[in-house]
């Protein structure tokens, strides 16, 4: 590649952040294609995807070396000291060049080739299929039917072709809707309640301006409402706070007129614009990334960050279509403005699939084929910074809260959450690639990369969360969170996921993890043993006296072994290849190192912040 | 005394509990010497009636009382005369405000029944008198007196050490309590110090305590002492018994670490009041390191902010924040988790024997010491372990919990010399156990017992400010003591970790903000539902332990957890008429 101009440097120092006393760790960095890589002199591995590169920054000169400190959109933060200010001019240079792409095939996953054969790349595209979830919610039925309007594109670019419509929107209202809204984007069923016969629809802010009005959008409106005979009125929320979507207004855009539109009712929530969330995230990280930062500092911090407070916004939005549902007991339909991508989230508790394919569904419905500007909102290409936003974090922040206060309910844990959030920016696989569904299919991802679905559900041992009780969650129809502030925290293991030295020493997931799977594994030995002895006694005896225990021994060690506490042994002992080509892994690191760190006596956090330097003093 | 004097009215019918996250309960409501308690109505299929609460009276806190007059005139307008007349019917709500957080309504039909139980469980919960407490009076039959009062005697810890080394002698200089009356009869010190020598080093500490060994640690034989501030005064006096005492505990040319749990400002300040800090001239092996930690008053007001926070589920996402900081509680944590493990580094890494005081020895003393045993010993982390390690470092060791515990965060009374410092310490034993979840033996639901053990209890242990007073209200003979029923083998299972695996390491938390959390189980349990955690905390339990013995549920909302068994007849009638 031209952006690479030293492939090597020796003698890197690798600082943890977080050290009073700059412990730090000696080295060699080496620049790939896609990666940076640093070894240091264990053998320790360190990869960082290029793609995962949010900015990178030299300090000044010191007498040590040249400080270089890259921050990456997982969160992961490392401070090298290159001893050469030339090296490090020229890492920086490539650096910033590599992490920035300026075309699509530039991209990882046009690159990234793990040897798959050709049909099981696209089996694995086909892994999701929309149409089926939308079967399984119960559309099409006698209110509800697919649209043919957006088959081309030619009404919405960011839509999907697909869309579900009510039965008694014709075309005309249809095209007459979208004309009236932002980008195209009019009013289409998101999510369905079987039970409830309600919806959620979603579309963009009307162009109302002022007076503006059209009849086309009203009966769009009219036909959501009767297609929900249960009930005769519904809500429009809008998820922007009242002044954005008043200040709107001067620009041509605005709201529904409630006067204009028979039985709405009309609702704001306050979820801050994309902006607004970019620079909360960033003061948050700028708290949380302090060195010897006391307590009182880092509440207030994540107080003026206002992180927390707009992920209660989306809780709280969640919630409110709960109590429609349940305070009315009646199919109530809903609509949802989206103004782009936003809000998303309130369905996801609706629709409450605990089922680890099922979220991927709702992210592949929800997010990735209506258009979330993955492109724009990850920074994956080199383009306005201002267009950079961590909504998906956000979302993925509040799925989190929810298993926090459900532990029972989802069926993946953690670990899945933080993965995906790795991928969405490591542009590894086509999923997360584009800004909608036409630029994917330009981008011809299907044909040329690999999805990401697929790998998750080979590793989905790791993504199974060892609570999740199929029963809770059938008779726990909707997730009632509760809202009040102190059930919020602050996520670290998303947002110090490589900071192992914050983390538990000691995971109890892991823990379970490893027992339920021994458990299975001894159901299943047992199985098989009383199937061989029920074989045996069907045999004839001779064949008995030929090879009498051998076979039965081989099979049962697992058995001699007490079933429980095992813990000495490291979890999830997965160190498969594809792991290490994608280095930079979260959930691999994390989950598995704290056994070894416990045989390795103490961790450095506590020795050196109270340590010997500071006693002699 | 009489206890009848104060019970103005026994029982009251038609009595409405409410708690929050339970639905109300209609029923019953009697007053005795020490309980309240409400049973609800029979059911109409002549359902035995059930006891639905169970409280201690000592465990109430602050009562509010309301009266809503629900009188009104009803006009007859039968006559051409208007005539009124008054329908007279009122309705008394009592809030108790219980020591261990729990928030319960009452609505008392009849405003003179309301207001005669509000001024009855006052007077009741305030009876200061230890030998009226409950404790004295609570005769469980499946128990027996003397049981539990011996089961971690000092001189089991010494024999321990002197298995290892002949350095160490128990003394019975404070046999009679004479030398220092917060400590026990005998202590540990150095085997070449005599009895002599530590009387006149014991006339230089605050209250006589001079320093003691708190804990011996047998990796390397390095020892950690405790001791109250020298009084040194204005004058700078020094005492060569106290010099000799500690310089006794070092081998030729060893350094020593003096942890104090205050700003070398205060300890300087000290002086003035008669107090001070070992200068270096005069102890020129030990090196002082200053870490002020709060206590006293400022503590309290933290712990009751604290409280007042999570009580008011309104609160914004911004508010709740700034009032969490302001309360400044998980500062406290973080002080008192930073604090111990310097004091372990010492002993670990530098290879060094520690002295740790504050001003009286009985607070934050006992709390750096107590809390740096749980992070260097394994044995600590089990479940006789910590209950020894309470027993040694908080009982014996003088903590005063009458007074540091008469009263918890909603009293309005005046602030004497109450301080949660016990309760951080339960905090930080928490968060160590969040942090390495199987190494502790014990689980939540100890701490939480323990926490409402040292406030309000039917047993003995936690009673009076030391051993001298324990040996003057005879609690050893006539009360229970916590352990013989927390070592039970049915209450035992409840309390054990099922991840528990012995860890032989020393367990060095991470101190960072982010690290440390609110104990929700403690200060959010009476407020919100934690319905699916403990389910998923049952099933983990399921999963790992073999599914013979069903599932127990983890702390749990019931009013009754504490219900006495057999020795009470649990018919109503019987108690109120004791009473």
């Amino acid at each position: 590649m031209e952006h690479i101009r030293t492939t090597k440097v020796e003698q890197v120092k690798l600082i943890d952040r977080f050290s009073t006393s700059n412990k730090s760790l000696m080295g060699t960095l080496y620049l790939t294609a896609t990666h940076l890589l640093f070894i240091d002199s264990s053998q320790k591995e360190t990869w960082i995807l290029h793609h995962h590169i949010a900015a990178v920054e030299k300090l000044a000169l010191t007498t040590s070396g040249c400080p270089l400190v890259i921050q990456c959109k997982n969160f992961r933060v490392v401070h090298f000291i290159v001893p050469r200010e030339r090296d490090c001019h020229d890492i920086y240079n490539s650096l910033l060049q590599l992490s920035k792409p300026a075309s699509y095939d530039e991209l990882y996953a046009f690159s990234y080739n793990p040897k798959q054969n050709e049909s099981k790349r696209l089996q694995g595209w086909q892994l999701i299929d929309l149409a089926e979830e939308y079967k399984r919610m119960g559309v099409p039925n006698s209110n509800w039917q697919l649209s043919d309007a957006n088959r081309n594109y030619e009404i919405c670019d960011s839509y999907p072709r697909e869309l579900y419509v009510p039965r008694t929107a014709s075309k005309p209202v249809i095209v007459g809707s979208s004309k009236f809204r932002s980008k195209g984007r009019f009013p289409v069923l998101s999510y369905y309640h079987r039970d409830k016969e309600a919806a959620i629809c979603r579309c963009s802010q009307p162009l109302s301006g002022f007076s503006a009005r059209c009849l086309e959008d009203e009966n769009m409106l009219h036909a959501i409402s009767i297609a929900n005979p249960a009930h005769h009125y519904m809500y429009v929320m809008d998820t922007r706070p009242k002044l954005n979507a008043m200040a709107n207004r001067a620009a041509g855009k605005g709201y529904e007129n409630e006067d204009n539109y028979a039985n709405i009712r009309f609702q704001f929530v306050g979820i801050e614009n994309i902006h607004v969330m970019r620079s909360s995230l960033q003061k948050l990280l700028e708290v949380s990334g302090t060195k010897a930062l006391s307590v009182n500092s880092f509440l207030s911090g994540l107080e003026n960050s206002g992180w927390l407070a707009q992920t209660v916004e989306w809780i709280n939005n969640e919630t409110f279509f709960k109590n429609v549902n349940k305070v009315f007991r009646v199919a109530t339909n809903i609509l949802v403005r989206l103004s782009f991508e936003r809000v998303l989230e309130g369905i996801e508790d609706h629709a409450k699939k605990p089922k680890e394919m099922q979220s991927g569904v709702l992210i592949e419905k929800d997010w990735i084929s209506f258009g979330h500007k993955f492109s724009d909102r990850c920074g994956q290409l080199d383009g306005d910074p201002k267009e950079i936003s961590p909504v998906f974090t956000q979302f993925l922040e509040g799925v989190w809260h929810l298993t926090e206060q459900f532990p029972q309910v989802f069926e993946y844990n953690e670990a899945f959450l933080l993965q995906i959030h790795e991928h969405v920016h490591s542009c590894q696989f086509g999923n997360f690639l584009g800004n909608c569904q036409k630029e994917r299919e330009e981008l011809k991802l299907k044909e040329k990369t690999y999805s990401l679905w697929p790998f998750l559900l080979d590793e989905q041992k790791k993504y199974i969360n060892p609570l999740y009780n199929r029963d809770f969650s059938q008779k726990l129809v909707l997730l009632e969170p509760n809202t009040a502030s102190f059930n919020f925290k602050f996520w670290r293991n998303m947002y110090h996921q490589f900071d192992r030295t914050m983390h538990p020493r000691q995971s109890v997931f892991n823990l379970i993890m490893t027992m339920s799977e021994q458990n299975k594994q001894l159901e299943k030995d047992f199985k098989e043993l009383e199937a061989k002895m029920k074989q045996r006694n069907r045999q004839p005896e001779e064949l008995l006296t030929k090879e009498p225990l051998q076979s039965v021994h081989p099979a049962s060690p697992a058995l001699k072994t007490s079933p429980c506490f095992k813990k000495e042994q490291p979890l999830l002992p997965m160190k498969d290849s594809i792991r290490t080509i994608e280095g930079s892994n979260t959930a691999d690191n994390r989950y598995s190192e704290y056994m070894e760190e416990l045989s390795k006596a103490e961790p450095a956090v506590v020795s050196l912040e109270y340590g010997v330097a500071r006693m002699t003093c | 005394m009489e206890f009848a004097e104060l019970i103005k009215t026994a029982k009251v019918e038609n009595v409405q509990l409410s708690c929050p996250g339970l639905p109300p309960i209609k029923g019953t409501l009697c007053i005795t010497s020490h309980h309240l308690l409400l049973s609800s109505q029979p059911g109409g299929n002549g359902e035995p009636s059930t006891v639905e609460l169970w409280l201690l009276i000592r465990n109430v806190d602050a009562i509010e009382k309301s009266v809503q007059n629900l009188g009104w005139y009803q006009t007859s307008r039968t006559n051409s005369s208007h005539r009124e007349t008054r329908i007279a019917s009122s309705l008394g709500t009592i809030t108790l405000k219980c020591k261990d957080l729990k928030v319960l309504q009452l609505e008392i039909p009849g405003m003179e029944e309301c207001l005669n139980i509000a001024s009855s469980t006052e007077a009741l919960s305030s009876v200061d008198s230890v030998m009226m407490m409950y404790p004295f009076f609570y005769r469980p039959q499946s128990m027996k007196l003397k049981d539990g009062w011996q089961l971690y005697p000092l001189q089991h810890y010494y024999q321990q050490i002197a298995s290892e080394t002949s350095a160490w002698r128990l003394s019975c200089v404070n046999g009679d309590f004479t030398i220092c009356s917060s400590y026990p009869p005998a202590v540990i010190v150095p085997a070449t110090v005599d009895d002599k020598v530590l009387k006149k080093a014991a006339r230089f500490r605050q209250g006589g305590r001079f320093p003691v060994l708190s804990y011996y640690h047998k990796k390397n034989g390095r020892v950690m002492l405790r001791s109250s501030q020298p009084l040194l005064g204005p004058n700078r006096k020094r005492c060569q018994e106290d010099e000799l005492l500690l310089s006794a505990v070092l081998d030729g040319g060893e350094r020593g670490f003096i942890i104090d749990t205050r700003s070398a400002q205060a300890a300087k300040q000290a002086r003035m009041m008669g107090g001070g800090t070992e200068p270096k001239s005069f102890y020129p092996h030990w090196k002082r390191l200053h870490r002020p930690l709060e206590r006293g008053r400022p503590l309290q007001e933290s712990f009751m902010k604290l409280v007042e926070a999570c009580n008011d589920t309104s609160l914004s996402m911004d508010r709740w924040l700034s009032k969490l900081e302001a309360s400044k509680w998980l500062a406290h944590v973080k002080a008192a988790l930073s604090t111990a493990c310097l004091a372990a580094q010492c002993m670990e890494r530098e290879e060094a024997c520690v002295l740790v005081h504050g001003a009286e020895g009985t607070d934050t003393t006992l709390l750096v010491t107590a809390l740096a045993q749980v992070i260097l010993d394994p044995n600590c982390r089990t479940l006789t372990g910590f209950q020894g390690l309470l027993e040694r470092e908080w009982i014996e060791a003088g903590h005063p919990f009458h007074c540091r515990c008469s009263h918890s965060a909603y009293s309005h009374a005046r602030l004497k010399q109450e301080a949660p410092i016990f309760l951080l310490f339960l905090d930080c034993v928490w968060q160590l156990g969040r942090q390495f979840p199987f190494s502790l033996q014990f689980n939540e639901r100890l701490l939480l017992v323990l926490f409402e053990h040292t406030y309000a209890s039917c047993y003995g242990t936690f009673l009076c400010n030391s051993e001298k007073e324990r040996c003057l209200c005879q609690v050893k003979e006539k009360t229970h003591s916590l352990w013989s029923w927390l070592n039970q083998p049915s209450e035992l299972k409840k309390h054990l970790n099922p991840l528990y695996t012995y860890n032989a390491l020393v367990i060095w938390p991470s101190v960072e903000p982010q690290s440390l959390q609110l104990w929700q189980g403690l200060f959010l349990r009476w407020i919100r539902s934690s319905q699916y955690l403990d389910e998923a905390w049952a099933e983990i339990q399921r999963l790992v332990t073999s599914c013979e013995d069903a599932p127990e549920g983890s702390a749990g909302r019931t009013l009754c957890h504490s219900q006495p068994d057999a020795a009470y007849p649990l018919t109503i009638t019987g108690t109120a008429n004791e009473g």
